[in-house]
């Protein structure tokens, strides 16, 4: 199972010759960082690696903001159109994402957004999965609670950021994991809305790389590439497996 | 009848009083609408469109549904493959998953540790364990799986180069990548089933398979079931794996003679190389077609096969 993990670092640390030498070996005799540092003066990977810790960083903060925010309101607020509007959020789950791919590339164009960090970030600062995961949690809160704070005089954001928030930290923890992770993984929208190069995410980079020396003899530095772009996230998982787990078992939607 | 309707200057009376329910909702409700709603009402009309997202979309009706079907061997090509590739991943996949979650079920010693070494894949980039894997299944000798193959004695192949053997081995790849993610669900499926059904299967003399066929499997159909629908989900809009592994072999998409051409990767290289974006929509909407049918008929078939 995580033999290809091995095989990575393996390689990634491993000088040519050892990796033309038959038969390829798991142990490596000279170890190198000749890869990584051939990965980081070739291409901007500091760069890439800010650009794609922001976009996930501001997506993931937004994302947790505005989802709560709605999601109370979907929960514990009767308003005119909420079980419409609801609904018709929920059914788009459903629908692929390759349906939205060609007109919000259209639109992304047309509001000039395109290779800049407006189209990889507002897009997705507020996600259907993100609302429907912080309602289903706000229901469980009792009413009791909130008329309370109502007659205490509470404002209404008050209620939101003072009862509503500290009590539903579980499933806001569950929605940084998995939106963190799409947003630093996310591959598809920056394929087709990122052309210029220091635009690049990390994901990006490492396809570029892969196409560029996928084949060749350069093996080594695709590895390294590929190490840098797991390794954050292997070990935030590692720290926090429990939780990880938890949240995809209580959920069980693919982030 | 008799209608309640309330006089229209008491019903903006009460917009405006639930003013704070909508502002709370009002961010996520735009984008909602500018970047979801509208993209999937604007997919449809320009599926009946010829737009090259310069000049004006030119109305075509019909049109490029009967040439997606009719006139499009490419298209019915990729159909093929993600089918084979659907038909490959999901039952393999959800099998190994079924039995390697029974197995941690028991009690065994290092639970935690595989639980986290199955589910690594799913935390990691598409894009990076594809390039690991690319790198496993290098041609010749150097890549380690042919040399594993050789040691066992049988010929390698040169995976991702051949027509023949670059989709099983995105399968194969695929399969490994999900089983966590399966497992971890169908361990919490697993552990709402009574430990005392077993006990007294166990007084009455069954033997392990007959606990498994006959306790095991009818009381883990629901979290079977969602497994399943997830994963022929997510498996009919496989795309980055085949953008991964394909490239570099001097072909498009697709691979060496479109071997690998999935239903999204030919989307992809409509919309995305030829910019004809009202042909890419049609492609679009019949993969969303294909997967509500599919995950219809996996509720029927499903309900209906273990009902009790």
């Amino acid at each position: 199972m995580a033999i290809p993990y091995v095989w990575m670092i393996v390689t990634s640390i491993k000088p040519i010759e050892e990796i033309q030498t038959y038969p390829p070996s798991f142990c490596v005799h000279h170890p190198t960082l000749q890869p990584y540092k051939e990965l980081f003066s070739l291409l901007p990977m500091a760069r890439y690696m800010l650009n794609s810790l922001f976009i996930a960083v501001v997506v993931t903060l937004s994302n947790v903001f505005f989802c709560s925010l709605a999601g109370y309101a979907f929960a514990k607020h009767h308003f005119w159109g909420r079980d419409k509007i609801f609904l018709l959020l929920l059914s788009t789950l459903m629908i692929p994402y390759q349906v939205n791919l060609i007109p919000g590339f259209i639109i992304v164009k047309n509001l000039g957004w395109l290779n800049t960090f407006y189209a990889l970030i507002i897009p997705n600062l507020a996600m259907v999965f993100g609302i429907f995961l912080c309602r289903q949690y706000i229901m469980s809160i009792p009413n009791d609670l909130i008329d309370a704070a109502k007659i205490d005089g509470c404002s209404e954001f008050g209620i939101y950021r003072l009862v509503i928030l500290p009590l539903i930290k579980p499933a806001l923890a569950t929605l940084t994991i998995f939106t963190f992770l799409s947003q630093w993984n996310s591959f598809v929208w920056p394929l087709i809305t990122i052309h210029t190069s220091s635009m690049r995410t990390v994901p990006l980079a490492l396809s570029v790389l892969n196409s560029q020396f996928g084949f060749g003899t350069n093996v080594a530095m695709v590895m390294a590439g590929a190490t840098v772009v797991m390794l954050p996230v292997l070990i935030v998982f590692i720290c926090f497996q429990k939780y990880f787990i938890k949240g995809i078992a209580s959920i069980g939607l693919k982030g | 009848m008799r209608v309640n309707m309330p006089s229209k200057k008491s019903f903006l009376k009460k917009l405006f009083e639930q003013r704070y329910s909508y502002l709370f909702i009002a961010p996520a409700a735009i984008l909602f609408f500018v970047f979801i709603f509208i993209p999937v009402i604007a997919s449809l009309s320009l599926s009946f469109t010829r737009y090259n997202a310069l000049s004006a979309p030119h109305w075509l009706g019909l049109d490029n549904y009967y040439r997606l079907f009719v006139k499009d061997p490419r298209f019915w090509k990729a159909l093929r493959n993600t089918s084979l590739y659907v038909l490959g991943v999901v039952p393999l996949g959800i099998s190994i998953s079924l039995l390697l979650a029974v197995a941690i079920d028991q009690k065994i010693r290092f639970k935690n540790f595989y639980k986290t070494m199955f589910f690594m894949p799913f935390v990691t980039s598409v894009v990076a364990y594809s390039v690991i894997w690319k790198w496993l299944f290098a041609g010749e000798k150097y890549g380690l799986i042919n040399h594993w193959l050789m040691k066992l004695g049988i010929n390698p192949v040169n995976w991702l180069l051949s027509p023949t053997w670059t989709l099983p081995a995105i399968m194969i790849m695929s399969i490994w990548a999900g089983l966590g993610y399966n497992m971890v669900l169908l361990l919490v499926g697993l552990q709402t089933i009574p430990r005392t059904f077993y006990e007294a299967a166990e007084i009455d003399g069954a033997n392990t398979w007959y606990k498994f066929w006959h306790i095991t499997l009818p009381l883990v159909r629901p979290t079977l079931l969602f497994v399943v629908i997830m994963s022929v989900i997510n498996s009919f809009q496989v795309f980055e794996q085949v953008y991964i592994m394909t490239s570099g072999t001097g072909e498009g998409v697709g691979g060496v003679l479109d071997c690998a051409l999935t239903i999204v990767a030919y989307l992809y290289e409509i919309g995305f190389q030829r910019f004809q974006m009202g042909y890419a929509s049609a492609v679009a909407y019949i993969l969303f077609a294909i997967i509500l049918i599919a995950t219809l008929v996996n509720m029927k078939v499903v309900r209906s096969r273990f009902e009790y």
